[in-house]
C-alpha cells in the first residue's frame, strides 16, 4: 500500500489518479452533533502524497470532516458518525478498531500551537513515543533531531532543547506541534487551519514545510485562506452547510470550477 | 479635533462627550470601591489575627524544652511539677495524619480524575452523589464511620482507625479540588495527546496532572489542614494516650494522641496547667499547618 510509484501520476494533477493511490477515502460519511448533522453524507478520496485542501465558509463541515478522519469525535458528547473512513482501505471506524491505532497513523495539527505546557522542547518532540515506553535515548535524540529538522525549527531550537515547550514564540510552538506530529512517523496528517494565528513570515515557513512533507506523508488541511489553498494544495475539496460540493483538482477549481457556488465563494461573492 | 468642536454627527459627539464628563466621577467611583473591597478584606484578617494573637499570648509560657520531649502522664505531674509535656501528641498528629494523608491523596485524585475526565461514565453520578454526601457529613458521623469499619473489628482504638476517619474528611476535598484543577485545562491539550496516538489515561498522567500540579498540590494543602484540625473524628477512633506507645506498632495499633483531639481533652479538664498546655498544644498546630503550607507552595514553584 505505501505506493512509491504513485508519484508519478501525480505529476498531472489534471488527469485523475489512479485509485491505488487513493490514502484515504471516506464512503457516505456522515458527522451528526445530536440530531443535527454537521457533515452531510460526504465521499470523498484524498491521495497519497498529496496535499489536499478543504475550503467553504465558517461552519460548513470542514473542519467536523477532518477531525472525523482519525475519530478525534470519539471523545466529543452527543457526536455520531456514520459511513465509512477508509485508511489503507480499512474502515477506521469497523468494530474493532482502536482509535488509538489510527490516531498513531493519521496525525493531527491543531488551530492554535498546543505543546504540552510542562514539557521541554525535547520532550515534546518526543512525547508520542516517550510516553509509549520508548526510552533508548539514542533513538529518542535521533527522532527528535528528525522531526524538528523535518519542521524546520532545529537551527533554531537545538541550543535550548531543555527549554520549556511554551517559551518559545506562536509560530515556533506551531512548528513545534509539527515536529511532534512527525516525530511518530504518521501516514496521514491532518491539519486544521495551521497557520491562522499565525504571523505571514511563519504562514510562509509552515507552507514551505507542507510541500516538503507530502513528499513522505499525505496532508489534508483546512483552511480560510483561498491564496492558501490554491498555492499549496494538488486538490481541494469545497464544503457547504454540510455538504461536499465539489472536488477536483486545485488547479480546475481554481480556473474553471464546475459548480457556480464554488465559483461565487472562490472569488468572493460569498462566504 | 472636528470632535471636540462638536462638528460630527450627534451620536458620535454625544459619544465623546459623555466620558469627558464623568472621567472624575469615574476615578472617584473607583476609589471608593476598592476603599470598600480593601476594608473588607481587613474585616476579614482582623478577627484572624486576634484569634491567632490570642492563642500564642495565652500558650507562649508552657512552650518549654519539656513541652516538646516529654509525655503528658497523669495530672498530678503537672499539680506537682513534674515534667510533662505533649512530644506523644505531636508525633501522633504526624503519624496520623501522614498515614491519612498517604491514603487520601491517590484515592482523592483518582477520584477526582473520574469526575472530571470521564463525565459519561455510568459509574460518574454515583461517584459526584457519594463525594458531595461525604463532604457533606458532620465529622463525628467520620470518626462513627470509621469506628464501625475499624475500631469494631480490631477491637481496639487505634492510630489506623483515626487516620480512616481523616480520610474520610479529605478525600472529598482532595476529589473536588482535583476535579476543578483538571476543568481548567484546555481540552486542546487532552486533543493534542489523543491525536499523537497516546491512550487517554497517558494523556492523562503525563500532560493533563502535570498540568494541573499547582491546583492539585493546594486541594490537598487545604484538605489536610481541614483534617489536622478536625478534633471529632478522632474521639473514638484514635482515642487519645496519656503516653508513648511502649513499642513502636503501638502508633498504628494502638490508641494515639493527636494535637485537636488532645487540646479539647485538656481545655475541658479542671487544671489550669493543662489549659495552658492546651493553647501551646494550639500554636503547635498553627505553626505546624503554616510550616506545611509554606514548604508545599516553595517546592511546586520551583519544580
Amino acid at each position: 500500500m505505501h505506493n512509491q510509484e504513485s508519484t508519478a501520476a501525480g505529476r498531472h494533477a489534471e488527469t485523475a489518479p489512479a485509485a491505488t493511490d487513493i490514502r484515504m477515502e471516506t464512503r457516505k460519511l456522515s458527522v451528526f452533533y445530536g440530531d443535527t448533522a454537521g457533515v452531510n453524507d460526504v465521499s470523498l478520496s484524498m491521495y497519497n502524497k498529496k496535499i489536499t485542501a478543504l475550503i467553504g465558509p465558517s461552519g460548513c463541515g470542514k473542519t467536523t470532516f477532518l477531525r472525523s478522519l482519525n475519530r478525534m469525535h470519539d471523545l466529543t458528547r452527543g457526536a455520531r458518525v456514520t459511513g465509512q473512513a477508509l485508511l489503507d482501505g480499512s474502515d477506521i471506524y469497523a468494530p474493532k478498531v482502536d482509535p488509538v491505532t489510527v490516531r498513531r497513523r493519521v496525525g493531527m495539527v491543531f488551530q492554535k500551537p498546543t505543546p504540552f505546557p510542562t514539557m521541554s522542547i525535547y520532550d515534546n518532540v518526543v512525547a508520542g513515543l516517550k510516553l509509549v515506553g520508548i526510552r533508548n535515548r539514542a533513538v529518542l535524540d535521533e527522532v527528535a533531531e528528525k522531526a524538528l529538522r523535518g519542521a524546520a525549527l532545529w537551527d533554531e531550537v537545538k541550543d535550548r532543547l531543555k527549554a520549556p515547550g511554551g517559551g518559545i514564540s506562536g509560530g515556533q510552538q506551531q512548528r513545534l506541534s509539527i515536529a511532534r506530529a512527525l516525530a511518530v512517523e504518521p501516514e496521514v496528517l491532518l491539519m486544521d487551519e495551521p497557520t491562522s494565528s499565525l504571523d505571514p513570515q511563519s504562514t510562509i515557513r509552515i507552507e514551505e514545510l507542507m510541500s516538503e512533507l507530502k513528499k513522505q506523508v499525505t496532508i489534508v488541511i483546512v483552511t480560510h485562506n483561498m491564496q492558501q489553498a490554491s498555492r499549496i494544495s494538488d486538490y481541494t475539496a469545497f464544503f457547504y452547510v454540510g455538504d461536499l460540493v465539489e472536488f477536483n483538482p486545485t488547479a480546475k477549481m481554481f480556473t474553471n470550477p464546475n459548480q457556480k457556488r464554488t465559483e461565487e465563494y472562490i472569488t468572493g461573492r460569498f462566504g | 479635533m472636528t470632535a471636540f468642536n462638536g462638528n460630527t454627527t450627534k451620536t458620535g459627539s454625544a459619544a465623546l462627550a459623555t466620558p469627558v464628563l464623568s472621567l472624575g466621577r469615574r476615578y472617584w467611583r473607583d476609589r471608593l470601591m476598592l476603599g470598600l473591597l480593601a476594608s473588607s478584606t481587613i474585616l476579614v484578617l482582623v478577627p484572624l489575627f486576634i484569634v491567632i494573637a490570642y492563642v500564642v499570648v495565652q500558650g507562649i509560657g508552657a512552650l518549654n524544652w519539656d513541652f516538646f520531649t516529654q509525655e503528658l502522664g497523669s495530672p498530678t505531674r503537672a499539680h506537682t511539677g513534674q515534667p510533662t509535656g505533649l512530644v506523644h501528641t505531636i508525633i501522633g498528629t504526624l503519624v496520623v495524619d501522614s498515614m491519612a494523608l498517604i491514603i487520601a491523596v491517590p484515592l482523592g485524585i483518582g477520584a477526582g480524575v473520574m469526575l472530571a475526565e470521564y463525565p459519561d461514565h455510568r459509574l460518574n453520578p454515583l461517584l459526584r452523589l457519594l463525594n458531595d454526601t461525604l463532604n457533606g457529613m458532620p465529622a463525628i458521623l467520620k470518626g462513627m464511620l470509621a469506628f464501625a469499619l475499624i475500631v469494631k473489628p480490631m477491637g481496639t482504638f487505634s492510630g489506623l482507625a483515626g487516620a480512616v476517619a481523616l480520610t474520610f474528611v479529605m478525600l472529598p476535598i482532595i476529589a473536588r479540588a482535583t476535579e476543578s484543577a483538571l476543568d481548567i485545562i484546555p481540552w486542546s491539550i487532552r486533543e493534542a495527546g489523543l491525536a499523537l496516538g497516546l491512550p487517554r489515561w497517558r494523556v492523562i498522567l503525563s500532560t493533563i496532572i502535570p498540568a494541573a500540579k499547582v491546583g492539585l498540590v493546594t486541594g490537598i494543602l487545604i484538605a489536610f489542614a481541614r483534617a489536622a484540625g478536625e478534633a471529632a473524628p478522632l474521639l473514638f477512633t484514635s482515642f487519645g494516650n496519656n503516653y508513648l506507645p511502649s513499642r513502636w506498632t503501638g502508633w498504628l495499633f494502638g490508641p494515639v494522641d493527636t494535637l485537636p483531639q488532645r487540646l479539647y481533652s485538656l481545655a475541658i479538664s479542671p487544671y489550669k496547667q493543662w489549659h495552658e498546655m492546651g493553647w501551646a498544644a494550639g500554636i503547635v498546630l498553627l505553626v505546624m499547618v503554616i510550616l506545611l503550607f509554606i514548604t508545599a507552595r516553595v517546592t511546586v514553584r520551583r519544580a
